[in-house]
């Protein structure tokens, strides 16, 4: 990658549960997941980024400006590094309404230019909010206004951590398709820390894997996700995410026809105009696999495939890697049904496809 | 017994009290904001020297200041270079010696307020582009509007009813040092019970309304 599209870090950092120990380049664009188990010391890496914490040792080259480095005692505070911040509570300061919560960090920060506060209010859909005080806010109000209040400084970029982590799957639901929206317009790029795999599948474009203090896997996030090597990505979760383009949709039946590379799939609903590229987020656990392509099924989306690889761990089932034309996904079987269908690497296998949620890219 | 008697010592307690809430905000707010957030050895030590004197007997603070503000003290020697007055038994002399009496009713009020903001409030400001110096006065002053509120009124409070270390320091001089608390004494001393009811009346009305007011805004505070 170029330097000066990217984030460098470098970063060891003692702590009594684990040791920080990470490099990494991060694009300058779209949103990057940092996706780990709690503990495994994504806050940590997020709060040394942002000047929250000083670790023992510590680089930091944002686009070729070096912000921190140990070595030649570069050090910019909190408030000289250009970012945002989303925590995972809303910390919105009580004693100010949204307005003048939301201007706090744009009239701190003038020299990074007047960024459009109608646009973000818009975008993040807080008009109505405006005069209210903090504490008349929801939890899914207040951590929009949260997003808007990090945007609204300007930044290099935007940290977050865990921001749906402290609301109810209602809550969640609320604020995801405004992360959706802040990823379509791709403004401003985002480091997001999650350990929630559909999070990290919907919202990414790029995903760092940390276990134990350090990096496991980084990389695009289609490839990523089907790492069946990585015990992390192997949990009940599991899955990958493909592109697909929208072809026709059927009316009468509420479907949508998808292109892929591997072959063409069937998503309920309408998923776009013609030509239009979305993501697919398919589970494992909705995958199966039969030899020959079944002729009486319910599922409409039967793909040939070929066996990639096959991992198996203690439990009773078995993850299996699939390559569906450029595609991987991962289906999860028992360890039973590999060995009686003597499923092997290379082998060709028609992949049924249970359901599949869409998202726009 | 006439007005000038009853309501000189009232007004010389008001403004003694006035003058050392003012100045000991100014002291007790970098003290109260370092013990809040620092985790430094020194920090029992300081905890320990602000908290003194409320165990100590007011006579044996009254003595040492006595001494080191006196003409031949450390500090009272500088001060009648400075000044050409001596520090004891004067207004001045007063107004140290009740900062250094009340300190800890400034400081302890200040410190709760300061750790219950903890600092996730701060290190928001901090992300948001705020030095912070800038994130202490747009952010913590004002979230810990209700600890001043406390600090204000029990210093002002507990100024206005100090006794012993005023007789120590101050004496007992006419609108220079003679205070509430010091004419009630004198009146006693001399039997003129009608007086030092008169007195003792108006001092126990006005720190009953400085500690009614600030009840009543706390709560007010709260439910709203």
């Amino acid at each position: 990658m170029n330097a000066a599209s990217t984030v460098h870090v470098r970063y060891t950092l003692q702590r009594p549960e684990f040791t920080l120990d990470v490099e990494l380049d991060l694009p300058l664009r779209g949103i990057s997941g940092v996706f780990g188990a709690s503990g495994a010391g994504k806050t940590s890496l997020l709060r040394c980024i942002a000047g929250l914490e000083r670790p023992a040792t510590g680089k930091l080259v944002v686009a070729g400006d070096v912000w921190q480095d140990d070595e030649s005692n570069i050090w910019r505070a909190v408030h000289e590094r250009d970012i945002g911040y989303v925590f995972q509570e809303p910390r919105l300061f009580a004693h100010l309404d949204v307005r003048r919560n939301i201007e706090y960090g744009l009239r701190r920060r003038e020299h990074n230019g007047a960024p459009d506060i109608d646009h973000v209010i818009g975008l993040l859909g807080i008009e109505r909010l405006l005069g209210r005080k903090p504490d008349e806010l929801s939890g899914g109000e207040a951590q929009r206004v949260a997003i808007a209040r990090a945007l609204l400084c300007a930044p290099r970029f935007v940290l977050m951590d865990e921001p749906l982590a402290s609301l109810d799957q209602e809550r969640k639901e609320e604020i995801l398709p405004f992360l959706d929206r802040l990823h379509a317009e791709g403004d401003v790029p985002i480091i997001y820390v999650s350990h929630n795999i559909d999070e990290v599948s919907r919202l990414c474009d790029h995903l760092v894997v940390i276990d134990g203090g350090r990096v496991v896997a980084d990389g695009d996030v289609q490839s990523v996700l089907v790492r069946t090597d990585l015990p992390i990505l192997a949990g009940r979760e599991a899955g990958s995410v493909i592109q697909g383009a929208v072809e026709s949709y059927d009316d009468a039946d509420d479907l949508t026809g998808l292109r892929c590379s591997g072959g063409n799939l069937w998503v309920p609903g309408n998923a776009g105009q013609t030509g239009a590229t979305v993501r697919l987020r398919i589970r494992a656990s909705d995958v199966s696999l039969c030899r020959s392509r079944p002729d009486n099924s319910t599922i409409l989306n039967i793909v040939p495939a070929q066996v990639d690889a096959i991992e198996s761990d203690a439990g009773p089932s078995a993850l299996v890697r699939l390559a569906m034309g450029e595609d991987r996904i991962i289906a999860r079987v028992t360890r039973r049904s590999i060995r009686e269908l003597e499923l092997r690497e290379g082998d060709e296998v028609f992949a049924q496809i249970k359901s599949v949620a869409v998202r726009a890219p | 017994m006439n007005a000038d008697t009853l309501f000189q010592p009232l007004l010389l307690s008001v403004q003694l009290a006035a003058i050392t809430t003012i100045v000991l905000m100014i002291i007790a707010t970098p003290i109260a904001w370092w013990l809040a957030q620092t985790s430094s050895r020194w920090k029992t030590l300081v905890q320990t020297t602000v908290a003194l004197p409320i165990v100590l007997p007011p006579t044996v603070m009254g003595f040492y200041l006595l001494i080191v503000l006196g003409p031949g003290g450390a500090i009272g020697s500088w001060w009648v270079e400075l000044t050409g007055n001596a520090l004891t038994f004067s207004f001045a002399g007063l107004v140290v010696a009740s900062c250094l009496y009340s300190l800890p009713f400034a400081v302890q009020p200040l410190v709760v307020g300061f750790e219950s903001l903890g600092q996730r409030n701060l290190e928001a400001a901090w992300t948001l582009g705020a030095s912070k110096i800038d994130a202490f006065f747009s952010v913590a002053l004002p979230l810990s509007v209700r600890g001043y509120l406390s600090a204000v009124v029990l210093s002002f409070a507990h100024t206005l009813g100090e006794f012993g270390v005023v007789l120590m320091v101050g004496g007992n001089i006419p609108g220079e040092t003679r205070v509430i608390s010091i004419a009630i004494y004198d009146q006693v001393e001399s039997l003129n019970y009608h007086a030092a009811h008169q007195l003792s009346a108006l001092l126990l009305v006005v720190a009953f309304i400085a500690l009614f007011s600030m009840f009543f805004v706390n709560r007010k505070w709260r439910t709203q």
